[in-house]
């Protein structure tokens, strides 16, 4: 431990001591404090074992270019895994604990892996073990890497919303050049989006300071928030922009501390990037341990928190910057030697030690850092601040579709400007300078007049890069441990591009995506291969800018949420009754009442037949379609034609798709001459509709046919079986007389009701709508009946069985992709109609022609029912499938298992024994006619 | 997420959009006078063009089948119109 706190300095709350752990270390800090300012003003300094050599690692940064302070947080009993302690703020009892290492990062046992280093270059894995089989060593190799544990019983809640929003400019990054352009754009009376990671706006000014147009920076912030706010804007902090996608789409994650996050889904008329830029390390051997770290974030701690990083610091570096630093600590009262690797270098600050022309070679230290050698002498220190430049942070913009240009005069790769419709400001514009910041901002922002000024003087800097020979291990990316002899060994084995780079070394693939790392990755593979720095090129920047939690891009879409069913206007009453629901086909529907499901279904089938069953046909599509051109809109789309259909009728049709594939089957009510009703299947609603607005707006007159679907609108209670005329009639509603499939438009209690004899059960059975509003009185008015009568309620798992008894199909489990009507049995159309209907042409191809086709039959067999899914074998010749069990249920009125199949030319087979094939065991069966109960349909007549 | 024109409604996100058809195609009828092959090429061939392409969509949440051009490469929507006969 070398940092401390200072004693005035930070913005702190004293008053409030917060007490945590880290590895079982009792520690204590401020409020207001984040775990990386806590731990460096008072922890140890070892926070980490390195991804792969298990070497130590201590805090690099400020924010989520974080690569190695990486930990396990515990609070209130719930662990999150692989937090950045740069990131999360400090509360009182929390528990710390280093990833990667076992028992914990001071005592890692696998610190013996560092010791092997030079048998585990780039690619050792690869090349290692996949010629004994991957999957015999990933096991071991997973428990050595892979940061953080996963607490298996921590489930974080589904309160993050996701809300869409729009501005007309959303500005990411409140620092100097992002406020510039926010109030710009405010005071021009544009709404703004001002969003930023930090707690506060102010970004780089809050630990660098300065004056802006003669006041201090402070009031220069707080007429920026006034002017957003006056102007309808909003100020999101805390809150990390962390994507870009197609046609503008932001997303944003809000954190806050007391309250649910949320994620923000934004789209903006103008977008400014001023994220900043990222300090760059130096490469010098042992460039990783622990109390190097990078100077800028250094500062950052000891005017916001009063964190200090040493006692006795070397500064290296090549650009201005720093030397700001080096000023505050050493008024702080650090003893600071720079060393500036330029030989015309600014003045040195009061109280520093300044080398010029001077490079820092080697660090040397066990476990953290204790001297560096400059030039070849020798100087004690326990910190090194390092600053080899800076790099853009250009993540949006690129994922934006925005291109790269390289900048010698700040050795960056900046934003080509019009590249991406996201103009870039300040820093992260390669303008490091306060004031060129300010101006750039307030371009971005479309301000007129002069832009903010500031009189802090703009830095120089000399490009600093790794050197390919350099002695000793040189870390390029620490997070994911690739070291500058990876890169070599990369180049040496042919790789160019900085793609396979990346692939091949795992260069800024860790979680830190190689904010500090990939520029000095590319540049050595630059030198090493001959290359310019625009010739080698970027990898692709890809959202998420840092790590998101799954929790907040799936939001509140998880359980129940995820896919919402629909449900019953009725749910309620049928769960008074003990109806136990089920989805069927995107509806939440009565599966059964009572909770044995078994014994349910059959009581309920066999007392439906014996006596009546009531059940909730509401999901069943009915979507209107009125007009002149109604009958040939039907017509057209359906395979049975319904301009035959007389008024107060009904007629079973089918919905093919123009491939000829039975989509969907149901019945059509024609009303009146240019009134039908089409009762598509509860789960095709959708689509039947889409078919035939298709069908309205492309090929008919629109303005001659209507559609309108009101499935939702009315409440339909179907009762069927033998007493079910005595049923209605016992529950005082007046039946119209109606024929089989005969239709009825009449009211009851005053209101409108809607009666058709249309039967799913193979019993006589009336469906009577009734606008949604009154299905609870017709629920409780048919309940009481009900009771009298001795029927039944019965549920989707018997209204099933019941009309597989009859050999009725349900599209979807009965058919599947390749079937058609004449499968069915329904070649009726196919062979009589003569003008033209959706789907016709592919009943004539000469896959639809073949005998060999699959169709619909039955199998009777005895003893327990067939398994749905059981193959049906040929008789005779090689062994193979012909056909499969679709549905298959006991049937409790004939006492016998039944069952409906698709077989290879089945109609023609009935009769014959075949073998059922099912997971190894064989039983036999009889194919039959599909209908196994009463076939002559003479209950419908009941 | 991207944000698709409706002629009626406009800018929704893509999510509230369904794809239809390529637009353009001729349905060959009647049945009896198209050929096995014309026929597979009308239901399966489609130019999918790099580039600019019209299609077919509808937006599911006003049920309007509308015409939009789009290229297939950068994702830029080039422009909607409503079916012909059916501009507002």
């Amino acid at each position: 431990m070398s940092g401390w706190r200072h004693p005035t300095l930070g913005a702190v709350d004293r008053a409030r001591p917060l007490a945590f752990d880290f590895d079982g270390q009792a520690l204590s800090g401020f409020a207001g404090d984040t775990l990386a300012s806590a731990l460096l003003a008072g922890g140890p300094r070892i926070l980490g074992r390195s991804f792969k050599y298990h070497r130590p690692r201590g805090l690099w940064g400020m924010g989520g270019e974080e690569p190695n302070a990486i930990l396990d947080v515990t609070i209130d009993g719930q662990t999150t895994p692989n937090l950045r302690a740069t990131t999360e703020g400090l509360r009182d009892g929390m528990a710390l604990r280093s990833v990667n290492a076992a028992p914990d990062a001071a005592r890692d046992r696998f610190g013996i892996m560092d010791i092997a280093h030079r048998f585990l270059p780039a690619g050792f894995y690869y090349k290692t073990f996949m010629a004994l089989g991957w999957m015999r060593w990933e096991p071991m190799i997973r428990r050595m890497a892979g940061l953080g544990r996963l607490d298996g019983t921590h489930h974080p809640p589904a309160e993050t919303p996701s809300i869409n929003a729009t501005c007309d400019v959303l500005v990411i990054g409140a620092g100097p050049a992002g406020l510039a352009a926010a109030r710009a754009a405010a005071t021009e009376g544009r709404s703004v989006w001002l969003v930023d990671e930090a707690v506060q706006p102010g970004g780089s000014l809050r630990w660098r300071g300065g004056d802006i147009d003669g006041a201090p920076w402070p009031d220069f912030v707080a007429d920026t928030c006034a002017a957003v706010h006056s102007a309808g804007g909003r100020i999101l902090t805390d809150t990390v922009l962390w994507g870009a996608f197609d046609h503008g789409l932001y997303a944003a994650w809000e954190r806050r501390s007391d309250r649910p996050d949320r994620h923000w889904r934004l789209r903006a008329q103008d977008v400014v990037l001023a994220a900043g830029a990222i300090e760059r390390p130096l490469w010098f051997a042992n460039n990783d341990l622990p109390g190097v770290m990078s100077s800028e974030a250094a500062l950052h701690y000891l005017h916001l928190y009063g964190g200090v990083a040493g006692r006795c610091i070397v500064l290296a570096c090549a650009n201005d910057a720093p030397y700001a630093t080096a000023a505050a600590l050493a008024q702080a009262g650090c003893q600071v030697t720079l060393v500036d690797a330029r030989r015309d270098t600014p003045t040195a600050p009061d109280g520093v030690h300044l080398l010029r022309g001077a490079r820092v070679d080697r660090a040397h230290g066990l476990r953290e850092v204790g001297a560096v050698s400059v030039e070849g002498q020798y100087i004690d220190c326990d910190t090194v601040l390092v600053s080899g430049g800076f790099t853009p942070s250009v993540h949006l913009h690129c994922q934006a579709g925005g291109k790269l240009d390289f900048d010698p005069a700040t050795d960056a790769l900046i934003p080509r400007a019009g590249t991406a419709s996201i103009r870039t400001a300040g820093a992260a514009n390669g303008a490091f300078g306060l004031t060129t910041a300010l101006a750039q901002g307030h371009v971005a922002g479309g301000g007129s007049g002069p832009a903010p000024r500031a009189t802090t003087p703009d830095w120089t800097l000399s490009p600093m890069r790794p050197v390919p020979g350099t002695k000793g291990r040189v870390w390029i990316d620490p997070q994911n441990d690739v070291t500058l002899k990876d890169v070599r060994i990369a180049a040496q084995e042919g790789y160019r591009s900085v793609e396979h780079l990346k692939r091949y070394t795992t260069l800024g693939m860790a979680t830190d995506q190689g904010r500090s790392a990939n520029f000095a990755g590319l540049a050595a593979m630059a030198a090493l291969t001959g290359q310019t720095i625009p010739e080698t090129g970027t990898t692709t920047y890809r959202p998420p800018f840092t790590p998101v939690p799954l929790s907040v891009i799936g939001g509140m879409r998880r359980g129940e949420a995820f896919s919402p069913p629909k449900r019953l206007p009725l749910e309620g009453q049928h769960r008074a009754i003990g109806a136990q629901f089920r989805e069927y086909g995107g509806w939440l529907r009565p599966a059964h009442y009572g909770s044995d499901e078994a014994s349910a279904q059959q009581t309920e089938a066999r007392i439906a037949r014996q006596v009546a069953g009531l059940y909730d046909a509401s999901p069943l599509g009915k979507i209107e379609v009125l007009g002149p051109d109604a009958a040939a809109l039907l017509d057209f789309c359906g395979y049975v034609r319904m301009s035959t259909l007389k008024p107060g009728r009904a007629r079973y049709g089918f919905m093919l798709s123009e491939t000829g594939i039975v989509h969907d089957d149901g019945v059509v009510l024609r009303l009146a001459e240019d009134h039908f009703v089409v009762s598509a299947s509860s789960s095709h609603v959708t689509s039947v509709r889409l078919i035939l607005e298709e069908a309205r707006q492309d090929t008919f007159n629109p303005a001659s046919v209507f559609l309108h679907d009101v499935t939702a609108h009315w409440v339909t209670m179907t009762v069927s079986g033998p007493a079910a005329r005595a049923l209605i009639a016992g529950a005082g509603i007046d039946l119209p007389d109606l024929p089989h499939m005969g239709v009825s438009e009449t009211t009851w209690q005053g209101h409108p009701m809607r009666v058709a004899r249309i039967s799913f059960t193979g019993d006589a059975s009336w469906e009577m709508s009734v606008p949604a509003r009154h299905g609870a009185a017709l629920f409780a008015t048919l309940d009481a009946a009900r009771q009298t009568h001795g029927a039944v309620w019965i549920g989707l798992e018997a209204l099933m069985l019941l009309r597989a008894e009859k050999g009725y199909i349900l599209i979807g489990k009965d058919t599947d992709g390749i079937t058609m009507p004449h499968d069915l049995g329904w070649g009726g159309p196919r062979d009589k109609r003569a003008d033209e209907y959706f789907g016709r042409r592919s009943l004539f191809t000469p896959e639809a022609r073949r005998p060999d086709r699959r169709q619909l039959v039955g199998l009777e067999t005895t003893g327990t029912p067939l398994p749905t899914g059981a193959h049906v074998l040929a008789a005779d010749g090689p062994r193979r499938s012909v056909g499969f069990v679709t549905s298959s249920y006991h049937s409790p009125t004939l006492g016998r298992p039944i069952a409906l199949a698709m077989i290879e030319a089945g109609r023609d087979r009935i009769g014959q024994e075949v073998t059922v094939f099912h997971l190894g065991e064989t039983v036999s069966a009889r194919i039959s006619a599909a209908c196994a109960f009463d076939p002559e349909g003479e209950r419908l007549n009941g | 997420m991207q944000q698709f024109p409706c002629p009626f409604c406009g800018l929704r996100d893509e999510t509230e959009f369904h794809f239809g058809a390529e637009a353009g195609k001729h349905r060959p009828e009647p049945a009896p006078d198209v050929s096995d092959a014309d026929w597979a090429d009308y239901l399966y061939g489609t130019d999918a063009p790099k580039g600019a392409a019209r299609e077919v969509w509808v937006h599911l949440t006003c049920g309007e089948f509308f015409v939009m051009t789009r290229d297939t490469v950068t994702r830029a929507v080039l422009g909607a119109d409503a079916l012909p006969g059916r501009n507002i």
